[in-house]
C-alpha cells in the first residue's frame, strides 16, 4: 500500500500562508513528518485562489525536494502547472490527475509518457462523478485504452473510482468497492488504483475510524495506493496489517514498524 | 512480427556479502569472495544478473569428528591438525573456503578454552589462504565466550560468524560490529522468524550487508522441501523489495546429508541400496544441487567427491542461458 501525504496542500491554512510568505519551513516540516509516518509519496497541490499556479508549483517542488527524496504527486486542474513541476523533479513523479474526457486525456498521457512520471485517471467526465460501478467502470476502461495508445506502461497508469463523503453519498462506499475489484480485471498487467481516502469522511464524526475501515476494506478490493493522512497512526497500522493478511509482505513481528521506515 | 520476450523485472537485488580481507584490507587473505547480489530468480540469466558464483567452503573440526569412515578416510593423518586439513581441503579437494567448526568448545565434551579455540582458527588461518566461516559448539554460553574470543583476536580477517538466533544474536552481532566480521543469523525453519532476526541485528546498527542467512535445512529426505519453500519465499521477498530478506543464504549440507540413515548405512546391512560410499556422496551432493536451485549462495560441505559434484554443477549453472 502506498501512502501518499495529503498535507502540502494550500487548502490548509498553514501551507496557504507559507506559499504566500514563500516560506519553506511549514513545507519542509510536513514532508519530512508525513515520511516519518509512513508517507512513501507526497501530494503536492498549491490549493485553490493562487494566482500563478505554474510559480506556486515549482516553489513548493522545489523547497519540497531540498528535505525529502521521496516521489512527488503533482496535483492540480492545470496542466501547465504540473508540467512546471515535472521540468524540476528529481525523481519519477505522478501527476494528480486527468479525467477520463479526451482532450484532456490527449493532454497528459503523452505529458507522463514523456517525463516518466505515472498517471492518476479519475473515472468521470465533465459531468460530473458517476453513481454506480458500471459507469465508473466504463471511464477506466477509457483510461485502460489510453494508456496503451499513448504507450504509458499499465502499471503506471493509477486509476481512481472517485470516493464520496460518506454521509452525502453513503449508497458510492459500495460502488467503489465493486469498482476497484473490476478495475483489476480489465488489463494484465493490470493497473493501479488509488483513492482520495479522507474525502471519505468529509464532515463525518470520528473521521480516523471511517478512514480505516474504509481503507482495510478498499484493500481487500485491490486498493494500491491512498492519498491520506500519512500520520494518522492507526490508519498506518491498518495499512501495515492490511499488507500482512493480503500476503504481500512477509509476515515479522515489527511489521507495522517496516511499513514505516522501509 | 517480432516476438515480443517477456521478462520477469525485479524491484530489486539479493544483497551482497564479502568474505575475507586481504592484506591491503587489513587481513592476511590471498582471496576473498563476494556472493549474493543476483537480480534475479536463481540462475534465471535470462531475467536478470546472476552476479556472484555460489561458493563451497568444506568442513574442519578442531576435534576429531565422529564421521563415518567413507568421510574419514580422504582425511588420513590431518583430522587432529585441523591446519593440515584445511590445507588438504583448498589445496586437493578445491574447497572455495573452510568451514571451522569449534565442536571441542563444547562443555559435555572436550570443553576446550576460548584461547584453545582461538588458536585452531589462528592455525587453519595461517594455513590457508581463504576466507573462514567459523561457528562455535552450538551452546549459548559458551559459544558467546568463544566467538567474541575468535572475533577480537582475528581482528580485520572479515570472517563469517556464527550462529546468531533470536534468543541469543546480541553479543554475536556485537562482536562482529566492533571487529568488522560477518554474522550468520540462523532461524529454525520459518521465514518469519528469519525477517524478525534480521531486523533485530540490523537494529544493533550492523549493515545488511555483513549478514548472512541460515534457514536451517533439512537434508535430501528429511525436510528439504521445507528449506526449499522457505527460500524460494526469501528470494522472491528479495527481488520484490524486501531488504529485510535479501541477505545471501548460507546452507549446512554436510551436516544435514550425513546425518541421513542413508548416507551412512552400511551395505551388508542394505545390500539393495548399492555402494555405502557411493550413497553417501550423492546424498550430499543431491543435496547441494537442490539448495543451489533454491538460492543457496554459501554451501558448507564434508565429502571430496560430492564437492566436486557440486562444483561442477555450478559450472554448469553459472553459464549464461539468456536469450
Amino acid at each position: 500500500m502506498l501512502i501518499i501525504g495529503e498535507r502540502i496542500n494550500g487548502m490548509f491554512n498553514d501551507i496557504k500562508q507559507a506559499l504566500i510568505d514563500r516560506d519553506p519551513k511549514p513545507v519542509q516540516e510536513w514532508a519530512k513528518k508525513q515520511e516519518e509516518g509512513g508517507a512513501r509519496a507526497l501530494d503536492i497541490n498549491v490549493g485553490p485562489g493562487v494566482a500563478d499556479r505554474a510559480d506556486a508549483m515549482k516553489w513548493l517542488v522545489e523547497v519540497t525536494q531540498e528535505v525529502s527524496d521521496l516521489p512527488l504527486c503533482l496535483d492540480s486542474t492545470d496542466f501547465n502547472a504540473i508540467e512546471e513541476g515535472l521540468k524540476i523533479c528529481k525523481r519519477p513523479a505522478i501527476i494528480n490527475s486527468t479525467t477520463a474526457e479526451r482532450e484532456k486525456i490527449e493532454v497528459a498521457f503523452p505529458m507522463a509518457v514523456k517525463y516518466g512520471a505515472s498517471l492518476i485517471g479519475l473515472t468521470m467526465d465533465k459531468k460530473g462523478i458517476p453513481k454506480d460501478s458500471d459507469s465508473r467502470l466504463a471511464f477506466a476502461m477509457e483510461l485502460v485504452a489510453a494508456a496503451d495508445e499513448f504507450g504509458l506502461p499499465m502499471e503506471d497508469l493509477y486509476i481512481d473510482p472517485l470516493i464520496l463523503p460518506a454521509n452525502v453519498g453513503q449508497d458510492h462506499a459500495p460502488e467503489v468497492l465493486e469498482t476497484l475489484r473490476q478495475i483489476k480485471m480489465l488489463a494484465n498487467p493490470a493497473p493501479k488504483t488509488v483513492l482520495g481516502l479522507s474525502n471519505v469522511s468529509q464532515n463525518c464524526h470520528d473521521r480516523s475510524l471511517i478512514n480505516r475501515t474504509y481503507l482495510a476494506m478498499a484493500m481487500a478490493c485491490g486498493l494500491d495506493a491512498a492519498i491520506a493522512d500519512a500520520n494518522d497512526e492507526e490508519l498506518i497500522k491498518v495499512a501495515a496489517a492490511g499488507e500482512i493478511l493480503l500476503n504481500q509482505n512477509i509476515y515479522c513481528d515489527s511489521y507495522v514498524k517496516m511499513f514505516k521506515t522501509r | 512480427m517480432a516476438v515480443n520476450i517477456i521478462k520477469e523485472k525485479s524491484l530489486a537485488k539479493v544483497g551482497q556479502v564479502k568474505l575475507g580481507a586481504t592484506k591491503e584490507e587489513g587481513g592476511t587473505r590471498t582471496v576473498t569472495y563476494t556472493v549474493g547480489g543476483d537480480s534475479a530468480l536463481p540462475f534465471h540469466h535470462f531475467d536478470g544478473e546472476i552476479a556472484n558464483r555460489p561458493i563451497v567452503a568444506m568442513e574442519v573440526q578442531d576435534i576429531k569428528p565422529n564421521w563415518p569412515e567413507t568421510l574419514t578416510k580422504h582425511f588420513e593423518g590431518v583430522l587432529d591438525k585441523p591446519g593440515e586439513w584445511a590445507k588438504k581441503c583448498v589445496d586437493e579437494y578445491g574447497a572455495d573456503a573452510i568451514y571451522v567448526r569449534l565442536e571441542g568448545a563444547h562443555p559435555d565434551g572436550a570443553d576446550k578454552s576460548p584461547d584453545q579455540c582461538v588458536a585452531v582458527v589462528k592455525e587453519v588461518l595461517d594455513a590457508v589462504g581463504v576466507p573462514l566461516i567459523v561457528t562455535g559448539c552450538e551452546v549459548e554460553d559458551k559459544d558467546n565466550e568463544v566467538l567474541t574470543a575468535v572475533a577480537e583476536a582475528c581482528a580485520g580477517e572479515n570472517l563469517l560468524l556464527g550462529f546468531a538466533e533470536q534468543e541469543n544474536y546480541k553479543s554475536l552481532t556485537a562482536a562482529c560490529m566492533v571487529h568488522k566480521h560477518n554474522v550468520i543469523a540462523r532461524s529454525p525453519l520459518d521465514i518469519n522468524i528469519c525477517k524478525q532476526l534480521n531486523i533485530l541485528i540490523t537494529e544493533m546498527n550492523l549493515p545488511t550487508e555483513r549478514i548472512v542467512i541460515d534457514p536451517s535445512i533439512g537434508g535430501l529426505g528429511y525436510g528439504i522441501e521445507y528449506a526449499y519453500s522457505i527460500m524460494e519465499r526469501a528470494r522472491l521477498g528479495a527481488l520484490q523489495g524486501d531488504k529485510m530478506l535479501s541477505m545471501p543464504i548460507l546452507c549446512t549440507v554436510g551436516k544435514e546429508a550425513w546425518r541421513a540413515k542413508e548416507a551412512n548405512a552400511s551395505q551388508e546391512e542394505y545390500p539393495g541400496w548399492g555402494d555405502e560410499e557411493d550413497r553417501g556422496i550423492l546424498w550430499e551432493a543431491v543435496t547441494a544441487s537442490a539448495l543451489l536451485q533454491a538460492g543457496a549462495s554459501i554451501l558448507l560441505m564434508r565429502h571430496p567427491k560430492a564437492v566436486e559434484l557440486t562444483k561442477r554443477a555450478i559450472d554448469q549453472l553459472m553459464e549464461d542461458n539468456s536469450y
